[in-house]
This record gives C-alpha cells, structure tokens and sequence, in this order.
C-alpha cells in the first residue's frame, strides 16, 4: 500500500533533519568552547544525507523492488576541516606558549541559515504525512 | 446482466491506486529536498492510466461460466526524471515549492477519484437495495 510507505519516507526526511538540527545546536552551543590544542578543539560537524535504497521503506507498485524510493537516509556526521581560528590572548588559560587560543572553527551565520532551512525541511516532511493520513482517512470511509 | 464490478468500477480503481504510487515518489522527493545529487523523479500519469485501463491482457472467457481475470496494468511504472527551472550547486534538481504544488494537487485528486468510486459503490447498493 503506497500511502503508508509516504508516512515511512516522511518520517525518515523528519528523522534526516532532527539529526541536522541536533548538529547545528551542538555547532552553535560549542560556537566558543575554546581547546588547549588544536588537535583538541572542537570543530563544526555536519550531517551526510543520502538517498535510502528502495527496498527499505517504500515498495513498487506491483511488488517487485522497483518503488518510488525509500527516503533519506543520514550516512554519518562529519567534521569540518576548514582552519581553526586562532586568536592572540596570552593571558587565556589555554594559551599556547606564542599566547594563542584555538577557538572553533563554527560559522554562525552559517548554522543559523542551515537551522532555518533544516526546521524549514522538517514542516514540509510534517504537511506530507498530515495529508498521507487525511488521504488513508478518507480512504477508510469507502462504500459507507 | 449480472453486476460486473470491472465495469462498474471503471477507470477509478486504477486511478486511485496511481494517485496513491505518485504521493509516495513525490514524498520522496520532498524528502531527499537536501540530498546532494538526488535528481527528482515523477511519473507520466496520463501515459500509466491509459495503459492500465486499455490492458488487452484480460483472461479470455470462452465460456459463460469463466470470471474475467483482473489485470492491472502488470509492471510497475517507469519513473522519469524532472528538469529543474534552477539547479541548484550540489546536483539536486529538488524544487520544493514545486513538489510541495504537485503533492497538493495529487491529494486533491486523489480524493477527487476517491468521490467516484465511492459514487460508483453508493450506486449499486441502492441499486441491490431497490430503493
């Protein structure tokens, strides 16, 4: 049945988001988490999406593996490798012996745009499965 | 003339059944709307409707007594891919505000076939009724 795997793909496109919005929350909160060294330093992570293989959630029409797809699915978490920034306070406690500290390498603007997007993403996967169950509702009433 | 449901259904059945395969390639697409390099897909409604409803391959009935077999159209429908009127930077040819359009459209439709065939259901039974 088609319309319970849209609620399955809206519910992996929910989930998708859920993990980049929890991502931007920790790049955000950890926006000034200073480290001793740079290897030590936290650095902004960001989520893997790809396309789930069809099999998983969704289903052809006539039971063979050929279905819409499956959704999306979250391949891992990866850090960002861009350069940390490095700022000159010789009297920080986590100075290095030059008097720089390593803070971050976190864009806000950045995160604030992906936020707005990911919450964005999340409605839509939300007015999806709102209108998949509206559609079975209706479907249940047949012949009455 | 016994009441035949193949043909008192009509074209509903199969329409229902398609509209409810669209919104879940459509859901798909609007799932995989962050995805790099997912190419938004879509089906040829009109195309599939057709070929399910004319399908020549119906069981032969040579004899009064045989049932007509249901066929429904048989293999599973070809996705297409849809042109972008932006691409965007990492590959994905997702537009939401278009997928979003589409999905309404195919909900209303949807309901749309839904309204026939429960018509079609109302009418036999008020017609098995004598009413």
């Amino acid at each position: 049945m088609s319309l319970f795997n849209v609620l399955n793909i809206a519910s992996t496109g929910m989930n998708a988001q859920t993990v980049r919005l929890n991502t931007t929350a920790s790049n955000i909160a950890n926006a000034d988490s200073v480290g001793s060294s740079v290897d030590k330093t936290y650095r902004a992570r960001q989520p893997v999406f790809a396309v789930q293989a069809p099999g998983l959630a969704g289903s052809g029409m006539s039971g063979d593996d050929k279905g819409a797809g499956g959704g999306v699915n979250v391949l891992g978490i990866v850090e960002s490798n861009a350069p940390l920034q490095m700022r000159y306070q010789p009297d920080h406690p986590a100075a290095d012996e030059k008097g720089y500290v390593a803070y971050p390498n976190v864009n806000i603007v950045e995160e604030m745009a992906n936020m707005m997007s990911a919450s964005r993403s999340f409605e839509t996967n939300v007015e999806v499965a709102n209108s998949a169950k509206q559609m079975l509702q209706r479907l249940l009433t047949l012949g009455q | 003339m016994p009441i035949n449901f193949q043909t008192a259904v009509g074209v509903h059945e199969q329409a229902l059944k398609l509209r409810s395969y669209r919104a879940e390639v459509l859901a798909n697409n609007i799932a995989n709307a962050d995805t790099p390099g997912y190419k938004a897909k879509d089906i040829d409604f009109k195309g599939l409707l057709e070929s399910a409803h004319s399908s020549s391959d119906k069981m032969r009935t040579t004899n009064s007594k045989h049932m007509g077999g249901d066929y429904d159209g048989g293999t599973s429908p070809e996705l297409l891919f849809s042109n972008p009127e932006q691409p965007s930077a990492d590959g994905n040819t997702v537009e939401v505000h278009k997928e979003k359009a589409e999905y309404l459209r195919n909900s209303l439709e949807f309901q749309t076939s839904f309204r026939f065939l429960n018509g079609k259901f109302k009418g036999m039974k008020s017609a098995l009724r004598g009413e």
